[in-house]
């Protein structure tokens, strides 16, 4: 019981995740200024604006909303997040083996901050905030296909192992997958599935600041938003482990944690350059995008597992 | 400076409101953004949504319709919240002083943490204001 407590809060847990995601989101922000041939921010910058919002601001309620289940939200979106991220990261540091069918699990609890997105904007009676949450609904139609696609299509290549353990050990006595091309196809699918669970630029219509005056997020303010950040923090972290797991070897023991840090640094590299050289798509582009494109990309990954390649 | 104190001052997001503005305060704020000024080294974002703001960068001369507009807009933010006037016609109506339909200064209507005068300000000076406000106890 202590134990798993321990789990869940400190290390693999909500601690560590939340600074680990800081540091990425700094690495976000610090890349995307080097990219404007701007300075970018310090180091500590998302500690700073997360226990700005979370110890000095006030937290204000809608008038015409409900006021509980918009409370609610954001920490049930830290706590899907963080569940994941432990399903995520136990098997990955070697800590725990997990049980038979956990990935589907993790499949699962991944979606629940963008769903809780979904329930706190709507209750908090914004006109704006409700426009993003329908993008927000219909973008997650369009990427959770493709993302269950090919994680059915990794379960395929490790040879029918619904384990996230199993599924780095069979990578780990044989070649990685991403080696192989149907790897590549599934990484790329992968990626952009990644960028859209985010909402990062190409897909950041449910946030749009822009147009939207930032979405689903308009009416959050003081301790709620700082819960938000942080279920943000934590899956700029998670999502990227997960992709490691699946397709690039997770971690050996010993010296190769150094590796482990090196792939998560460039998948959030990749994520942030494709994020900076794109602009934003409609919600329809998005939706063609994902179902048709990325749709027979992983087909195609599939078909290619099937002959062995 | 205590913590709290010290992450709100490392930590001001900017929420930019024009009144009768003629733009030129406008493209000397965002010029503050660009590469040249970069005033997110100093953790200074734009933001969106008065609900994340804890700077509402007001300039233009305010008239009767601005003024509603500007107190609600006061009324909605969470505090702590500063507020910053910025140009002659934030200070203190500027050329529009005399006007019909001026409807007074911003710190008639709400008050007022740093004044940043000129006509437009120069980046360098909005810099040195917001440098001296987040310096501010």
């Amino acid at each position: 019981m202590a134990v798993n407590l321990f789990w869940f809060f400190i290390f693999p847990g909500l601690l560590f995740m939340a600074v680990a995601g800081s540091l990425l989101s700094w690495f976000d922000r610090k890349i995307t200024a080097r990219v404007q041939f701007r300075k970018g921010p310090p180091l500590l910058q998302p500690f700073y604006d997360f226990f700005k919002l979370l110890l000095v601001k006030e937290t204000i309620l809608p008038k015409h909303g409900s006021g509980f289940v918009f409370l609610l939200a954001p920490l049930l979106a830290v706590f899907g997040a963080t569940m994941a991220g432990l399903f995520i990261l136990l098997p990955l540091f070697n800590i725990e083996t997990g049980f038979r069918g956990d990935i589907i699990v993790i499949f699962y609890l991944l979606t629940l901050p963008s769903f809780s997105y979904i329930i706190g904007s709507l209750a908090s009676g914004n006109p704006l905030a409700a426009v993003g949450a329908s993008r927000e609904m219909k973008l997650i139609i369009s990427y959770e296909l493709t993302f269950l696609l090919m994680v059915a299509a990794v379960i395929l290549k490790s040879g029918q192992q619904f384990n996230l353990n199993s599924i780095i050990e069979a990578q780990q006595s044989g070649t990685p997958f991403i080696g192989s091309i149907s790897g590549v196809l599934l990484f790329i699918a992968g990626v952009f599935c990644i960028q859209a669970k985010l909402a990062l630029v190409p897909f950041d219509m449910p946030e749009a600041e822009a147009e939207l005056a930032s979405g689903i997020y308009i009416e959050y303010s003081g301790p709620p938003y700082a819960m938000i950040r942080l279920a943000k923090y934590i899956m700029l972290f998670i999502l990227p482990a997960f992709l490691v797991a699946l397709l690039m070897n997770g971690m050996n023991p010993g010296i190769n944690i150094v590796w482990l840090i090196l792939k998560i640094v460039g998948i959030v590299l990749l994520l942030t350059l494709i994020r900076n050289t794109n602009p934003r798509v409609k919600i329809k582009q998005a939706s063609r995008f994902f179902l048709v494109w990325m749709n027979l990309l992983v087909v195609v990954a599939i078909v290619l597992i099937a002959f062995g390649l | 400076m205590g913590f709290k104190d010290y992450c709100f001052r490392k930590s001001l997001w900017v929420f930019h409101f024009g009144g009768a503005s003629c733009n030129n305060c406008d493209i000397e704020i965002l010029d503050c953004l660009t590469p040249r000024h970069d005033l997110e080294r100093f953790g200074i974002l734009l933001v969106g949504s008065i609900r994340h703001a804890d700077v509402l960068l007001v300039n233009g001369s305010i008239n009767r319709r601005d003024k509603d507009r500007l107190l609600e807009l006061y009324h909605q933010a969470p505090k702590p919240l500063l507020v910053v006037a910025i140009g002659a016609c934030g200070c203190t109506g500027g050329i529009f002083a005399e006007g019909m339909t001026f409807a007074g200064p911003v710190d008639k209507i709400i008050p007022v943490d740093a004044y940043i005068p000129g006509c437009p300000p120069k980046p360098e000076a909005i810099i040195a204001g917001i440098v001296k406000l987040a310096g501010k106890k």
